[in-house]
């Protein structure tokens, strides 16, 4: 049971991993209708800029801001050569359109900064905590508390954002209807700009986070892949489903990756590890089955 | 001047609905047809066949495919290329275990293995629509990769998973030097290109774009949405394994099932939105382009840093073919939303007004 | 019309440029080229830059110095972002300019040489795998074409066994090792000889997949922490190797009990995971660092003269550039074999350059003289042996550079290639290959 609640938790932890990059696809999604799929990218990017202006003797404050600004940067020249060029396009083209930027990103950020694998620290030791290994032989690792502390803070400075500030509110008159929001003399493109601006600094924060866990590399694109079942399951809409997704795509898949393969082995024989790849997808799809827009998604009536 | 359809009358319609309604249209197909069955194979080189040729036919396949699925029927597939490694790793399992099976009956059966599991994915599509039914696709797209891996009877038990496939013979000949494999491959994607312009123009497609434009008035009127949209999934699906099957036998040789990946699944889709979305020429073109993109700019752009004397080193030129192939896609879809096919189709309303302006 | 005519003539000059270049190259008297299908973008293209990067140094180094015996190397990459239609693309487009004169062809990914195999056995090229790609081509009867250099998985494997065995008093009996693999053809192709060697040693073998890319191994080290294994050995490439060390920290699992493989263990994977990588073994068949000669005198003669291939020469000394360095070694070593018997100072062609990796035998003394002494075994190859070595050393990450720990650790030859020969000949049949006879050879 103890061994139950220790893959139980260590689940909860990762899936909040997986938030912080979902969370990026819900806010471009949210304003712009538009699936983000260089979002992953977007992590790497940061992630790497971060690296590269320490490499280049910045402080982490320093190199912070600046990849901040970088993003920034990024968010307003995606917004202007292509978001701008492509209204009134459909969503797949659109979509399609992030693809393309994924590789352009992916090209541009090794080049600036370089291709090879480096490590960034941020004070932070993956390691168990003593007491509670001690007290209940469970293995907890403070960075992924850490890193569960700095989701919660970031969604609470989200909410905050949209809730409190001009621009927040503006944002979220986009999000309900952007003809409405137009015709009230919200500028559309700065709006839109601001987005990215803001899931810049949401890949910068999850970049930051990957990128200490598993070294700055190539790979944090794919982290892109492990929050897209987040998404379908929390709702493309949705920022505390982003987080509730994240959960429970977390844990179900660890417990599945510990629980299922011997059952399979039990049936067919041999080694069936690694359904963690898969399972979150079809888990998602068995739950869209049932609520096809999604845990906090918004309904959508069809009329002719 | 020359491409004109005046005089040209129409008496019965038969003839009115025929596949080809322009005189120049068919010969220009009949040209093409000549060119690709009889010039090429005399005229093209071995890397042509094995590099170009032979991947561009068997990828504007899997793009037909995608394309009656995502283009006719509206419904979106991130799962392309699982379904071509079905293809694959069924026809491989036919030739390999059944003794003297023929291997045109593989293909076929491998077709028909992945529709079999196209319908099963199709299923949710009944209820789960647009991007939500895009990411449930990529469900199918990690399983079917998962199972392939993971069952050791579907790789004949190689301790790899990898699967090597055996030579080609149909009726005694062997099909050994690409430009027999190339014959073979042009022969099987013309027939099945026949066959889906046929059925996109037939009551069938009629119905999936019913339906792609709006599900529920499409059923309003009368059609029924799990016929059409589950046979949109077999019918793709079975267009996409047999291009798997092709992949594995007549252009690698040797696949994984790590190699029927996320990214081939873009690469598919990528082809059929350049190409043009809901258009049989447009999988064609889009496949030729998304091929030949990146063979040019590998060749291409070395040659321009030697000629210029940039100081690039090997690294950054392969970053920047990244970049400009994403960049282009991007150009790509900002200046023809609609691809290819739609540029093809006003440059034939131009010539028809050629050389007058109105 | 007038700008038309300028197009016209801009294309045409174009077109004579290029024409010039290809005849020029084609022109020029001894040289032997070595196609590179090599890979500096995507997931592994940290790792194919240090490889590549040290075989391309290595080449210019020889050119330098009066090239192979007066022929010079000439080379061509072609990016293959690890993928296996862009290899076979790659390896299509540059076939025919080897055909007169080519290098073995080294692809440094297992699905491309796997794809590759059957292609270089009908163009008749040599294709060199050296520390991976098909393992059961060390049957060199079956595949005459294809070279598993040096040593394979399954032979390295079984080394690391050999290696824990001596290190447990020799004997692993009553002991569990845990075998974390990455869940592809490069992972699983050991499987079998951790079996045989389970079966002759009398330990437990629990077996955990992860699954491409392996960013996220949370379960998986659950597991391990529920099995308490005495061993971990892992087959990881890229970003699954500093996650594993990583989330192995996190569980609290000793970093002192973890083996990883050969493509495991290189700096890529311990520099960025840090303080965690420290303790961590690894398999190895040639050493880091600068202390071997030739790489420091390569370091001096190319990167002096300002032809060196890497921007971060950081780089130079690392495990995966004196890789490349080694392979490019055995490359050039191979030619030298071949025109010990075919004529000096000629380019050989396909069928030399394939006796000549067929027929070689890198001594203790060729090495020193190479200046490359311990930078890896030695290697004599034969017909019915196309490994040739068998041999890996077992390095330690200290925190800041690997240690070798060891000498060269043979693996249990008499175990593992008669799996090669099952295998090779399970592949013949199905293919229809009619083995050579090897004590025809010479």
């Amino acid at each position: 049971m103890q061994f139950f609640f220790e893959v139980l938790i260590g689940g909860l932890l990762s899936g909040i991993m997986y938030s912080l990059v979902a969370l990026g696809f819900v806010l471009i999604f949210k304003a712009s209708g538009v699936l983000n799929f260089a979002q992953g990218a977007m992590v790497y990017f940061a992630a790497l800029s971060v690296v590269g202006c320490m490499e280049k003797g910045a402080p982490l404050w320093l190199a912070l801001i600046l990849a901040f600004a970088i993003m920034t940067l990024l968010g307003i020249a995606t917004e202007k050569f292509v978001l701008r060029k492509m209204v009134n396009q459909t969503p797949i083209a659109l979509f399609m359109a992030t693809i393309g930027l994924s590789f352009f990103i992916e090209g541009l950020a090794p080049m600036l900064w370089g291709n090879e694998v480096r490590p960034l620290d941020i004070g932070i030791v993956d390691e168990p905590i003593p007491y509670i290994l001690d007290s209940y032989n469970m293995v907890v690792s403070s960075f992924d508390l850490f890193a569960a502390g700095v989701a919660v803070a970031l969604v609470a400075g989200l909410a905050l954002f949209f809730q409190y500030t001009r621009v927040g509110r503006a944002l979220r008159a986009v999000a309900d209807d952007h003809q409405a929001a137009l015709s009230i003399g919200i500028p559309l493109q700065h709006i839109w700009a601001l987005v990215w601006a803001v899931a810049g600094f949401v890949a910068l924060v999850a970049g930051m986070l990957w990128g200490s866990r598993n070294g700055v590399q190539y790979a944090l694109t794919f982290t892109a892949l492990k929050a897209l079942p987040v998404l379908i399951l929390g709702g493309f809409t949705s920022v505390p489903g982003a987080i509730v997704g994240g959960l429970i795509i977390g844990a179900s898949e660890k417990l599945a990756e510990i629980y299922i393969p011997p059952v399979l082995a039990e049936v067919f024989g041999g080694n069936f590890g690694g359904i963690e790849n898969w399972f979150p997808y079809v888990l998602a799809l068995l739950f869209l089955l049932v609520r096809p827009e999604g845990l906090f998604g918004e309904r959508h009536i069809d009329r002719v | 001047m020359f491409y004109r359809e005046t005089g040209q009358f129409k008496t019965s319609y038969a003839a009115d609905q025929q596949i080809f309604p322009i005189r120049q249209d068919r010969i220009g197909v009949v040209l093409l047809l000549i060119a690709a069955f009889v010039v090429m194979p005399l005229a093209a080189s071995n890397y042509w066949f094995n590099a170009i040729l032979i991947p561009f036919l068997i990828f504007s396949l899997a793009a037909i495919g995608l394309n009656i699925l995502t283009g006719y029927a509206g419904q979106l597939s991130l799962g392309s290329a699982a379904f071509m490694a079905v293809g694959a790793y069924a026809a491989y399992n036919f030739q390999v275990r059944v003794e003297g099976m023929p291997i045109l009956v593989s293909f076929m059966l491998a077709g028909l293995t992945s529709a079999g599991v196209g319908i099963l994915f199709g299923l949710p599509s009944l209820r789960i629509k647009g991007f939500y039914l895009a990411v449930a696709t990529l469900a199918a797209q990690f399983f079917i990769v998962w199972c392939l891996t993971k069952f050791p009877y579907l790789s004949n038990n190689s301790s790899s998973g990898v699967i090597s496939v055996p030579g080609i013979e149909i009726l005694g000949i062997k099909f050994d030097a690409p430009q027999e494999r190339y014959l073979l491959v042009l022969a099987i994607v013309a027939l099945l290109a026949l066959v889906a312009k046929n059925m996109v123009r037939s009551t069938t497609g009629r119905a999936w774009m019913a339906v792609r434009d709006m599900d529920v008035a499409a059923e309003v009127i009368g059609i029924r949405l799990m016929r059409t949209k589950l046979l949109a999934f077999a019918i793709s699906s079975f267009y996409c394994g047999v291009a798997g099957a092709l992949y594995a036998f007549c252009y690698l040789g040797s696949v994984e099932p790590d190699g029927f990946s996320l990214d081939l699944s873009f690469k598919i889709l990528f082809m059929i939105i350049v190409g043009g979305v809901g258009s049989i020429l447009g999988s064609f073109l889009g496949a030729a382009f998304i091929l030949l993109l990146p063979i040019f700019l590998d060749i291409f752009l070395p040659w321009l840093s030697a000629l210029l004397q940039l100081p690039f080193d090997g690294a950054t030129v392969s970053h920047i073919q990244l970049m400009v192939f994403g960049a282009l896609i991007m150009f790509f879809l900002i200046v023809e939303p609609h691809g290819l096919a739609r540029l093809w189709q006003i440059g034939k309303e131009k010539l028809r007004l050629w050389p007058f302006p109105h | 019309m007038i700008a038309g005519l300028k197009k016209l003539v801009v294309a045409s000059s174009i077109a004579a440029a290029l024409l010039a270049g290809a005849t020029s190259t084609a022109q020029a008297a001894e040289e032997q080229f070595f196609m590179l299908p090599s890979y500096r973008v995507g997931p592994y293209g940290a790792n194919g830059q240090s490889w590549y990067g040290g075989f391309i140094d290595y080449l210019n180094y020889v050119n330098m110095k009066g090239g192979i015996d007066g022929v010079q190397a000439t080379w061509e990459e072609c990016e293959t972002e690890y993928n296996n239609a862009k290899g076979v693309e790659c390896y299509e487009r540059m076939k025919s300019k080897a055909q007169k004169a080519p290098g073995p062809i080294h692809v440094m990914s297992t699905g491309i040489s796997y794809a590759l195999v059957d292609k270089v056995a009908a163009d008749k090229l040599p294709l060199a795998m050296m520390g991976y790609g098909l393992t059961s081509a060390v049957d060199g009867s079956v595949f005459p074409w294809s070279f598993p250099l040096v040593t394979t998985y399954q032979m390295q494997a079984s080394a690391i066994v050999k290696f824990l065995k001596d290190k447990n008093g020799g004997s692993l009996a009553g002991k569990k090792i845990v075998f974390l693999y990455h869940d592809s053809a490069y992972g699983k192709e050991p499987i079998l000889a951790l079996e045989a060697e389970s079966r002759l040693n009398k330990y437990t073998l629990v077996q955990i997949p992860v699954a491409h890319p392996g960013n996220e191994q949370g379960a998986q080290w659950q597991r391990i922490r529920q099995e308490q294994p005495d061993y971990v050995i892992m087959w990881g490439w890229g970003v699954m190797n500093m996650t594993a060390l990583k989330t192995a920290q996190k569980m609290g699992f000793p970093r002192e009990k973890m083996i990883g493989s050969w493509w495991a263990g290189s700096e890529e994977d311990t520099v960025p995971a840090g303080d965690a990588a420290k303790g961590y073994m690894s398999a190895t068949w040639n050493v880091a660092g600068k202390g071997v000669p030739l790489i420091a005198d390569i370091e001096k003669t190319v990167y002096g003269a300002g032809k060196g291939n890497l921007k971060d020469t950081s780089k130079i000394g690392t495990i995966l550039y004196n890789r490349g360095v080694s392979a490019a070694v055995l490359s050039v070593e191979a030619i030298r074999a071949a025109q010990a018997k075919y004529g000096k100072a000629k380019a050989m062609g396909p069928e030399q350059v394939r006796w000549g990796l067929e027929n070689l035998n890198l001594t203790e003394a060729r090495l020193k003289a190479l200046g490359a002494t311990g930078l890896l075994p030695e290697v004599k190859t034969s017909c019915d042996n196309h490994e040739g070595s068998g041999k890996v050393k077992m390095q330690q990450w200290d925190g800041a550079k690997w240690v070798p720990l060891t000498d060269w650790i043979e693996g249990n030859k008499a175990l593992i290639h008669p799996l090669f020969k099952a295998d090779a000949a399970k592949y013949a049949k199905e293919k229809g290959i009619t083995p050579r006879d090897c004590s025809k050879e010479k």
